[in-house]
């Protein structure tokens, strides 16, 4: 299902040297049409459907029109993320709809503290990296026992 | 030439990626860096958040042994990986990435990733290695630690620039060049060490969906053989190369099928042949000792639903409604307990999904398919070149300093050419790694590199101003080529000048489809078949020498079908030289259908020399570890 951008609601992201699709899409897909300050998505044969646009969108304008190749018409699976849950509503070509809310992360955004609080050590020639062995959870880095 | 403003970058080490591996890499690498007063830069084609294979976020964690429970052992893990990739593999990285994952994903934990536990606050587990997680922003999670440790360390992240070459003098890799792919930059890093983790490689073959669905690969179709291109680029010794993966997922949309198998114990069957993996069990016999042992070979289980699929029984279904019905029956005489179940049951499965194929979800919504009440069909994928999982293609690296290994020429995932690491999908003959492993042999490599860089203290690179003026204008080419050419034809997709990088791209799938093994083929091939494709390849490598850009986005699809062109003749020159059959279900060589264990239990390399434009493909031995 490429994502396409509902016209109406595509408001460029008004006053940003870049849209939020345009920075997040990792196949550089997302492009600013700058005459019609609206996004687009310029080859939906090479989009992988991550959603990661449809996600990040501030004014909720991108979803998703299943691959015409094998996806029938009238379904939508669409994705509220927070910074602690992800809501997804899953609409069924049947018109039923289901409901799934799921956790994201447990931390707050931007917190990761890249050694994770464990005790570090100075030595560059041992086997253990920066937070080991503390951070295996075990007295030392596994040897190789031989034979 | 086009106008482009060079931009140099000098920094101490150079990552080349943004996936599970880069930001291991960097995690690690800036914690020694900043100890050392060195610089790390990190150069992404895409944004870190959401760059690589996880992007989508994923619903489990492949590889974690538990070793604080006492679950399993790094010598369990190499005896697991001997075993699924037919006695072939790198037991001694191996051994080593399986001595450091369990840190990784602790490490995840505490950043903030969610992992399943039960009551007892152990994690839940899927299998024997896998754990469950609410994995929507893993990858959101992994990239944050990685910059936060990148900007303590006061070193750099360059997001949406290309990669295309290395810089190597001498066997020695001085950095990298590329563009950006949003101004008008051409990039040159001169690093003292490198790391490539630029992912494995996809659309090398034709995918089965060819129209608007081109792109719902199982493997992003970002992936573009970068890493290959690289390291073979810089004349590295290269492994595997004839270990694609194929993996069977849900039909089309590639949903995954591990919970369902692990977790909720579901059969596959072929509609008209039942269950293939006890009807075709005799088969297995064929393909001892890897056969009769357990777990069976993922490449095993593909070849026996295979067989089904080519004697016309299919489709293969996965039976989800037995499964979810087999779960919710001991709850079956307490109705309020019963419904409990179900719905916990139903959230799991679809979390699975939308965790990491959100398509497969809406596949499953737009044919009205609830898996609790009829099966769902699952097919073989495409090939695809990913090294972290159970393909094994990638460079030969130098292995762990204290393991006695005959594969040591330097420090720890170094390749052959001086200064340069490679590590995830970019590091061969070690698979099974995964998004955790993948990680934790980024971590490996990037202290390795920064010892490296403290112990022997390389020199500074100094590269001739020409070499690089050359490179830029090669590398720019495509964009002038447009233009010298564009106004020769009314249609600026026809044009005998020049070819568009998708013309380039539909012609490399069909010579890989049709010739090396693909969809279409039921991946059978042979050396006809092989020699005749490899005369094929020569005429479209010449081809692309005429390949054209209109911008900047189309320059990027340009090399990297560049990229992948170069990953797809390695496959072939290494298939070509095995002269057995050992991963049927991946491909099979029809002319020799049978393994080999006396003359093929062995790795397959190979180098491409760049002083002499040769190729060259050898047999290296397999080294067990004594006593494992």
């Amino acid at each position: 299902m490429p994502s396409y951008v509902i016209a109406e609601k595509c408001d460029g992201c008004k006053g940003q040297d870049k849209t939020a699709c345009m920075y997040i899409c990792p196949n550089d897909l997302m492009v600013l049409d700058m005459e019609r300050m609206k996004a687009y998505n310029r080859d939906p044969s090479m989009c992988w459907e991550c959603q990661c646009c449809v996600k990040i969108c501030p004014q909720q304008a991108i979803d998703v029109r299943g691959y015409a190749d094998f996806i029938p018409l009238g379904a939508s699976v669409v994705p509220l993320r927070g910074s602690k849950d992800i809501m997804w509503t899953v609409k069924f070509r049947d018109g039923s709809i289901k409901r799934f809310k799921f956790p994201i992360r447990t931390t707050e955004e931007g917190t990761a503290d890249p050694i994770g609080g464990f005790p570090t050590h100075d030595d560059l020639k041992s086997e253990a990296l920066a937070t080991e062995p503390a951070s295996l959870g075990i007295d030392e880095v596994p040897k190789y026992k031989g034979q | 030439m086009a106008n482009f403003e060079t931009v140099e970058v000098n920094t101490d080490l150079l990552i080349i990626g943004g996936g599970m591996a880069a930001c291991g890499a960097a995690t690690e690498a800036a914690y020694w860096a900043k100890k050392n007063g060195l610089k790390v830069t990190l150069v992404d084609k895409a944004a870190l958040d959401r760059s690589g294979a996880v992007a989508q976020g994923l619903s489990a964690i492949n590889q974690y042994l538990g070793m604080k429970n006492g679950e399993n052992t790094p010598e369990d893990y190499v005896r697991y990986v001997r075993q699924d990739l037919m006695g072939i593999s790198r037991e001694d990285l191996v051994f080593n990435i399986a001595r450091h994952v369990d840190s990784s994903v602790h490490l995840f934990e505490k950043w903030g990733l969610r992992i399943w536990t039960d009551e007892n606050g152990k994690y839940v587990r899927e299998g024997r290695w896998q754990v469950m997680i609410n994995g929507e922003s893993y990858k959101i999670i992994v990239a944050e630690a990685a910059k936060n440790a990148i900007k303590d360390a006061g070193g750099e992240i360059f997001e949406r620039v290309f990669i295309v070459e290395p810089l190597v003098e001498n066997n020695r890799c001085l950095g990298a060049v590329g563009f950006s792919v949003r101004e008008n930059k051409f990039y040159v890093f001169k690093a003292r060490a490198t790391i490539i983790a630029a992912g494995g490689a996809v659309h090398v073959f034709r995918p089965r969906s060819v129209g608007e669905g081109f792109g719902r690969s199982w493997y992003p179709p970002f992936n573009t053989g970068s890493s290959a291109y690289f390291t073979i680029r810089a004349g590295a010794e290269m492994t595997c190369q004839e270990i694609r993966f194929i993996p069977v997922r849900f039909k089309d949309a590639y949903g995954p099928v591990g919970a369902w198998f692990l977790l909720f114990k579901s059969r596959a069957i072929s509609a008209a042949g039942g269950e293939y993996m006890v009807t075709r069990k005799e088969e297995l016999k064929n393909w001892a000792p890897y056969g009769l042992a357990k777990p069976i070979p993922a490449n095993l289980r593909n070849y026996l639903g295979q067989l089904d699929v080519d004697e016309g029984k299919g489709p293969l279904l996965m039976m989800t409604h037995e499964a979810i019905a087999k779960l919710a029956e001991a709850y079956k005489d307490d109705p309020k307990a019963f419904k409990k179940k179900m719905k916990e049951l139903e959230a799991e499965a679809w979390e699975d999904f939308l965790d990491m194929t959100i398509s497969q979800a809406h596949l499953w919504a737009a044919t009205n398919t609830r898996p609790e009440e009829k099966p769902s069909e699952i097919a073989a994928c495409e090939p695809y070149f990913i090294g972290s999982h159970s393909g094994a293609s990638g460079a030969w690296v130098s292995g762990p300093e204290d393991i006695p290994t005959p594969y040591k020429w330097g420090p720890v995932n170094m390749t052959t050419v001086e200064g340069l690491f490679a590590a995830g999908d970019a590091s061969g003959a070690c698979p099974h790694k995964f998004s955790s492993g993948s990680h934790a042999e980024g971590r490996i490599a990037g202290k390795s590199a920064i010892r490296y860089l403290v112990e022997q203290n390389p020199p500074e690179p100094k590269i001739d101003s020409s070499k690089i003026e050359e490179l830029k204008k090669k590398i720019l080419s495509p964009l002038d080529r447009f233009e010298q050419y564009k106004d020769y034809s009314t249609d600026p997709t026809v044009n005998p000048n020049y070819l568009l990088w998708r013309h380039c791209l539909d012609r490399l799938q069909k010579i890989m489809d049709e010739y090396a093994g693909g969809v279409t083929m039921s991946f059978k091939t042979n050396k006809h078949l092989l020699e005749r494709g490899l005369e094929l390849l020569q005429f479209l490598k010449e081809d692309m020498e005429k390949i054209a850009a209109r911008n900047l986005h189309e320059l990027m699809r340009c090399w990297e079908v560049v990229h992948r062109f170069w990953q797809a003749e390695a496959h072939v020159r290494s298939v070509l030289f095995r002269e057995e059959t050992r991963w049927p279900g991946y491909y099979f060589r029809a002319d020799f259908p049978r393994m080999d264990e006396e003359n093929w239990h062995c790795f397959v390399n190979c180098k491409w020399d760049p002083a002499n434009d040769k190729w060259e493909v050898f047999k290296k031995d397999v080294w067990n570890m004594p006593g494992v």
